[in-house]
């Protein structure tokens, strides 16, 4: 797997590896290079770089919203043509109202602040909005770049079209659409979970993908559910960074406030926690990126396999159905010429169905092996570096207070 | 000031300082010398020999010294006084008060009862010999003690000392809750309103005992339990390290004798505890109405300066509360993510990182547990160090407190000796030459007797006042000591975590490379 291809770095620098480049082309580069955060919305700059003769530039960027990257993912959804294949999971709504309501709340006010304590606070809330804005985009970019990699989604024409077509592709106002489509795909969702888990009459013949469906019924709950606890975990951090800050400001004002022999001690001790409190921070955030973010992705990466395979297990039933009706055909021999093209077009629909789902299935697992190892890694390594970054600091406050004596 | 110069220790190292003296020498130039060399000498309460004072208020202690010293003393006392202008008063500069001389008496604790002090001069040479009190106290192995509503958690109180006050040197006893609060009320009422900060007490949790009282064998009524012993340990030190009590023998009856007399007193809805109450208000609405004439601004100063301490040191406490309860969340958070990264790396179907996810879990589960010894830490450490001083200075507040009462008693006996001489100069004036002989009598009792009640007042208000100064010194010492000594252990138990962190991760590390 080539890890080297990191096309996914954020603006950070720091690189986003939910996903690989299994295929390792370049002859389709995506990447948001903008975005722009309005009341409401967030506008996406969408560059693209390519050497593909479709195209009639090399380079070129469009303005895209959120809504439109839904859009497009739908229509991957609703082609048969990519009934065999993992279609990557739309990005998420860009969601800042939670961190909108916080900084709102702390600008209304709580008197029992101090200045200091209040600047502190608007500071970490502030990059807290920049971290999810920092996500969101990621997310969508994300998105975007698996479509360019994958060797049949890339080719497809809505993807051109979102990518270089400069006009607005009014897709919004399919927004109640999309949300009474979407209660009907659930309702149809249940039912092929049904299909898929009780396997309601249908024989699984493959090995391959009966184990398939056991691995990713399980697994999905996991990650969910493991994703949650992530999310949780991270929360606590964050609480933990925050409440540093309090501390770190009474201390100061003790310090301050008398002229003791333990005055010193009070300020070195208040600009320790308040260092420490920024490491806190960033093992709360790199956590949230490495371990939540990795386990989110793959919950829904792990929905659209499981999705594959209700497709796969509808095909399935379909061809079976067209094997029924040409039984009764030919025992009454009635539109046998018919059945019989009809359970062919079944069969070799399925089939196609069957092998590509292989394939996308192998691959599912191949990238998601690679992108847990990155990430596992690299959080190790995250750790391990703010740990130490504490150390030092307390090791060093204790002896400045060890000389006080 | 009387805070930085503590009164020279009479039991110095040196047999040779005491031969000196017999031989007439000037007790003041070799205790000055010794002035030096013991900066923080507690007082040996036990120094007074009955022949030295003729302070008022405190009575000295009726000691029998070893041969030498009482003569000694005797000798000292004809030596030195106030008037000797080569004399450099020991003390301090302030308010002295005029009737108390500048001897030995001078170092008397006030108002000890006369006790079975037999001194032998090593442990008055330990005690001289400032901080190291040796003796150990520890509160351990909590026991809960009969049945229902009147169970009780009962208490192993062990000593080790090497102080030949005590009868051994090793000793435990078993206490129970009340009768610490017992223990704390006598010194209270003993030592408070003469101006000496006594350690509070721990605060009585009803909600608490009666889960353990109902038996409730679960972590939080451990907890409970475990967070009181420690407070009844701290308690303890902190009122052994005062020298004037670790002296008082309620203190060393508590200490040593098997059995104590049940404090019922203590109990919140007994009619002591409502009529501690009703005082307490009482005492609230009189501070209010005191207006003080405050004559000497150090006063003035400290209470301010109390005041500002006290409101940041609340504000710090419930900020470091905050974070233990976030650090425990943490730690809860932790343990379910382990458990769940569990599950994932077992229904994940590649061999490696179905291994390394397990290791992950592993190692989020040993996280966790470093999370709440953290937590722990954070609360035993420098919360409760918080909530002590707290409550401290609370008594500060109060020892202050009383100095205003002992001023308006003193104010309130001029007022009323006022009122006697005008009645008396009335009566010059009276139309009843018969009975006026008789009522000229009897004001001129009363005036005397007043006249006693105010000399009463302002020595009283002096000492206080010289009291507290002293008290404030030694409190403000302490509470640099402890403060530092707490700061450095709790920084050590961040350290201790970070490291163990780093040896996690470091063997995580291979692990997540593994996967292949």
């Amino acid at each position: 797997m080539d890890d080297s291809q990191d096309l996914f770095v954020g603006e950070d620098g720091r690189p986003r590896s939910v996903t690989v480049d299994l295929y390792n082309d370049s002859s389709l580069q995506v990447e948001i290079s903008d975005a722009v955060s309005e009341r409401d919305k967030v506008k996406f700059t969408v560059h693209t770089k390519t050497n593909l003769a479709h195209f009639k530039k090399p380079e070129f960027s469009v303005v895209r919203q959120h809504e439109e990257f839904i859009w497009l993912h739908d229509t991957y959804l609703e082609n048969e043509d990519y009934a065999g294949i993992i279609i990557p999971p739309a990005p998420p709504r860009p969601d800042f109202e939670a961190s909108r309501e916080k900084l709102q709340k702390l600008g209304e006010g709580d008197g029992s602040m101090t200045r200091e304590e209040f600047a502190k606070m608007k500071q970490e809330l502030e990059a807290e909005y920049l971290a999810i804005f920092k996500k969101t985009v990621a997310m969508h970019e994300v998105f975007l770049q698996r479509l360019a990699m994958h060797p049949i989604l890339r080719r497809d024409h809505n993807f051109y079209v979102f990518l270089e077509y400069d006009q607005d592709l009014s897709v919004r106002g399919k927004n109640k659409k999309e949300i009474f489509g979407g209660f009907l795909k659930n309702i149809v969702k249940s039912a092929d979970e049904a299909l898929i888990t009780s396997m309601s009459g249908l024989k699984e013949v493959d090995d391959f993908f009966d184990h398939e469906r056991t691995f990713l019924l399980e697994y999905h709950t996991r990650v969910k559910d493991s994703s949650l606890k992530a999310d949780r975990l991270t929360r606590s951090h964050k609480n933990v960074a925050e409440d540093y800050i309090p501390i770190s400001s009474a201390l100061n004002v003790l310090g301050t406030q008398e002229s003791s022999a333990i005055s010193r001690s009070f300020i070195k001790l208040a600009e320790l926690f308040e260092k420490l409190r920024k490491v806190e921070g960033r093992v709360a955030s790199d956590e949230d990126l490495k371990l939540s973010d990795l386990l989110r992705y793959y919950m829904r990466d792990s929905q659209a396999a499981k999705d594959l395979l209700y497709r796969r297990a509808r095909s399935l039933a379909d061809y079976e159905n067209a094997n029924k009706v040409l039984d009764k055909a030919r025992m009454k021999n009635k539109d046998v010429k018919q059945a019989e093209n009809h359970q062919l077009v079944c069969c070799q629909r399925f089939e196609k169905l069957s092998d590509s789902a292989k394939q996308e299935l192998i691959d599912f697992k191949v990238r998601r092996v690679a992108a847990f190892r990155k990430n596992l890694i690299e959080l190790t390594e995250l750790e391990l570096k703010h740990a130490k970054a504490s150390l030092l600091l307390l090791r060093n406050c204790l002896v400045s207070l060890k000389m006080d004596h | 000031m009387a805070a930085e110069r503590e009164p020279p220790p009479l039991g110095d190292a040196e047999q040779t300082d005491f031969r000196e003296l017999e031989d007439g020498e000037d007790l003041f130039i070799s205790t000055a010398s010794t002035l030096e060399s013991s900066p923080s000498s507690p007082e040996p309460a036990s120094l007074h020999a009955e022949d030295i004072s003729t302070s008022n208020g405190p009575k000295p202690a009726e000691i029998s010294l070893e041969d030498d010293r009482e003569d000694l003393f005797a000798e000292a006392t004809e030596e030195v006084s106030l008037d000797s202008p080569e004399r450099e008063p020991i003390l301090s500069d302030e308010p002295s008060p005029a009737i108390t001389p500048v001897t030995p008496t001078a170092l008397v604790t006030p108002r000890i009862d006369p006790v079975m002090f037999e001194r032998c001069k090593e442990e008055l040479e330990e005690e001289a010999n400032g901080d190291s009190f040796d003796i150990d106290i520890s509160v351990s192995d909590p026991e809960k003690v009969g049945e229902g509503m009147n169970a009780y958690m009962a208490y192993k109180v062990t000593t080790k000392t090497s102080l030949s006050i005590f009868n051994k040197k090793e000793f435990s006893v078993k206490r129970r809750f009340s009768d610490f609060l017992g223990l704390h009320s006598k010194l209270a009422s003993k030592y408070m309103h003469i101006g000496y900060i006594v350690p509070p007490a721990p605060e009585k949790s009803i909600v608490g005992m009666t889960k353990v009282k109902v038996g409730k064998e679960d972590p939080s009524s451990a907890e409970f339990v475990e967070k009181r012993r420690s407070a009844l340990e701290r308690y303890l030190e902190r009122t052994v390290k005062h020298p004037t009590l670790l002296q008082d023998p309620d203190v060393q009856q508590f200490l040593e004798s098997s059995e104590l007399p049940r404090a019922v007193s203590t109990q919140a809805l007994s009619g002591a505890g409502i009529l501690r109450m009703v005082n307490k208000a009482a005492d609230a609405v009189n501070k209010m109405t005191i207006k003080m004439n405050e004559s000497d601004a150090w006063f003035e100063e400290k209470q301010q300066q109390f005041e500002n301490l006290d409101q940041q040191l609340r504000k710090l406490h419930t900020s470091v509360e905050t974070l233990v309860c976030h650090r425990k969340e943490l730690s809860v958070n932790t343990a379910a993510f382990a458990k769940s990264a569990a599950m994932l790396g077992n229904s994940e179907d590649h061999t490696a990182l179905s291994r390394a996810l397990s290791q992950l879990a592993e190692v989020e589960e040993k996280i966790d547990q470093l999370h709440q010894e953290q937590a722990y830490a954070d609360f035993y450490l420098f919360s409760e160090l918080l909530s002590d001083y707290v409550r401290l200075i609370t008594a500060v507040k109060g020892v202050f407190d009383q100095r205003m009462k002992t001023w308006q008693k003193w104010q309130d006996a001029q007022a009323m000796l006022q009122k006697k001489l005008e009645a008396e100069a009335k009566l010059q004036y009276a139309n009843k030459p018969d009975k006026l002989q008789q009522a000229k009598d009897e004001i001129r009792e009363e005036i005397e007797e007043w006249e006693g009640k105010v000399q009463q007042g302002e020595t009283d208000f002096k000492q206080i006042s010289k009291t507290i100064r002293k008290e404030v010194g030694r409190f403000e010492k302490e509470r640099v000591k402890d403060f530092k000594a707490v700061i450095i252990k709790y920084l050590e138990s961040l350290v201790q975590t970070q490291q163990q962190l780093i040896k996690y991760w470091e063997a995580f590390l291979p692990e997540a490379k593994a996967i292949a």
